[in-house]
């Protein structure tokens, strides 16, 4: 639906602040973050992870090790769709091995994802424990899946779209929900 | 169209940079210490290779299994083949087994385009006859990207024995639209009659191409394709054609030296060049596994490929480029 104009959930300054607050969440739950690793699933949840460790650098003094974890090969849903570009995934140096690994994606949905990143984790390495922060979480599980970190619980509709623009990806920063646009194709 | 991948000159640019950017990243995973994907799971390939080789069927085995596909080889030797079976039945009863992908070799050229019309799988051209050999191209176009970083406004020499060579068609198609310039360097009697309608440009004169060339590709003597004289003894070929040190020492520094194997080591290239820190040739093994990965999986990976989607919808879709993400 072309016509219907996107509303705006959360501005710059929201997310500023979401990413603050779970910055400061982070250090409490882990103990300072010391063995913690960020991995952010592209596109979105990787410039949220830079950006959760450039505050705990902030905050704490401390540079937590970040990467990406791609997990398009790992998806349930691969034949539903033509093939899929691949993003790209980095380990950290210092590896998974024995550390808290925290996911970072921008939305959390059915959570197809998330299971598709533990999949994809297990073939890396084995982390001492497995954490998820979102930026947005829109409800509508499917799987038995729960985030640790919520920047914003925003309930919604199927039929609706919460699109995430980040300044490193789309110039801004901004959260908009919108009804969702026909797939082309 | 792309639902196979029959010829090198099926492909767009942007076909080509999904299936090198694919590999790159896949080339990454083939690090991590488990390096199998979970991704074609429960879809079958079938190697058909009527023809012997080693490297390409074992490098699309390697390729499918990494992927989790299931692989069945068929080799026409100690088969219903070698009893007179023909492509056409060959190919219903690799459609009847629910083969979502055809790895074909075949020494007549055409052979995998006639084995698409027949299958609701891909058809992948492992190499026909004297036509092309596509994953060999992508994967040569790979590593000079790899080495060079780049492609647009390279110079690549392709030397030999051109006439015979599908890796030389593929390279010259596929190059060309990626933005390479290229120079067929061969004995009139190795060219092709039709090589003036090629985008290249063709020299008689090895020694003349090299001081302007970024990338060599040397081609294997196919002995075994040659019915007359095209030359008139090994020696003299060498001589004329062959790649040794004198000849390599004529490359500017940054030049790297290509072979796609197997190698007549002291005909078309010498020892001490084929084991030099310029030759790529090694590389281009392992290259070959990445790039056939991403191959499948652009054709299998999604929806528009494999027996098990057929009618799902996307006909005519492109399935080389694959959808950007969200």
């Amino acid at each position: 639906m072309a016509g219907t104009t996107p509303k705006p959930v959360l501005g710059a300054d929201e997310i500023r602040r979401a990413l603050s607050r779970i910055g400061h969440e982070i250090l409490e739950r882990t103990d300072g973050a010391t063995e913690v690793v960020l991995l952010g699933i592209p596109t979105r949840g990787v410039p949220l992870a830079r950006r959760l460790a450039a505050r705990l650098s902030q905050t704490e003094g401390i540079e937590v090790p970040v990467g990406s974890l791609d997990i398009t090969l790992y998806r349930d849903d691969l034949r539903l769709r033509p093939a899929r570009t691949l993003g790209p995934t980095e380990v950290p140096e210092s590896g998974i091995d024995g550390k808290v690994v925290i996911l970072v994606d921008d939305v959390l949905y059915s959570g197809r994802t998330v299971r598709a990143a533990l999949d994809a984790l297990g073939d890396i390495g084995r982390p001492r424990a497995v954490q998820l922060a979102v930026l947005v979480d829109r409800g509508h599980r499917e799987l038995p899946i729960r985030p640790d970190y919520v920047g914003k619980n925003l309930p919604t509709a199927k039929r609706e779209e919460v699109r995430v623009h980040l300044t490193e990806t789309d110039g801004q920063d901004c959260v908009l929900l919108q009804a969702r646009q026909e797939v082309a194709g | 169209m792309n639902r196979h991948l029959i010829s090198s000159a099926d492909l767009t640019a942007a076909d080509a940079l999904a299936v090198l950017d694919t590999a790159e990243q896949l080339a990454r995973l083939a690090e991590r210490p488990i390096p199998k994907l979970p991704t074609l799971r429960g879809r079958t390939v079938v190697n058909l290779f009527y023809e012997d080789s080693t490297r390409t069927r074992i490098s699309f085995e390697a390729a499918a299994k990494r992927l989790s596909a299931d692989v069945i080889n068929f080799s026409a030797k100690g088969s219903s083949v070698a009893k007179g079976e023909s492509l056409k039945d060959t190919a219903l009863t690799l459609q009847a087994m629910g083969a979502d992908a055809v790895v074909i070799r075949h020494n007549a050229s055409g052979a995998p385009h006639r084995l698409a019309e027949w299958v609701a799988g891909s058809v992948i051209n492992a190499g026909d006859g004297t036509h092309e050999h596509p994953t060999q191209a992508l994967l040569d176009a790979f590593t000079i990207r790899r080495r060079l970083h780049r492609l647009d406004g390279l110079r690549v020499a392709i030397v030999g024995d051109v006439l015979h060579s599908r890796v030389a068609r593929s390279n010259v198609w596929l190059l060309h639209t990626l933005g390479a310039k290229v120079t067929l360097v061969a004995p009139p009697t190795l060219l092709p009659v039709a090589v003036n309608s090629w985008p290249c440009s063709v020299s008689y004169d090895f020694s003349s191409v090299l001081p302007r060339t970024d990338v060599v590709m040397m081609l294997r003597v196919q002995h075994e394709r040659m019915s007359q004289a095209f030359f008139p003894s090994v020696r003299e070929y060498s001589r004329r054609y062959g790649l040794d040190n004198d000849r390599m020492a004529l490359l500017p520094d940054h030049a790297i030296v290509m072979h796609p194997g197997p190698m007549n080591r002291g005909v078309e290239i010498a020892a001490d060049v084929a084991d030099s820190p310029r030759s790529t040739i090694v590389e281009q093994v392992a290259n070959g596994v990445s790039v056939r990965m991403a191959v499948l999986y652009l054709l299998l990976g999604g929806s528009g490929g494999g027996s098990g989607a057929v009618g799902t919808g996307s006909a005519g879709q492109p399935v080389l480029s694959p959808e950007v993400a969200r």
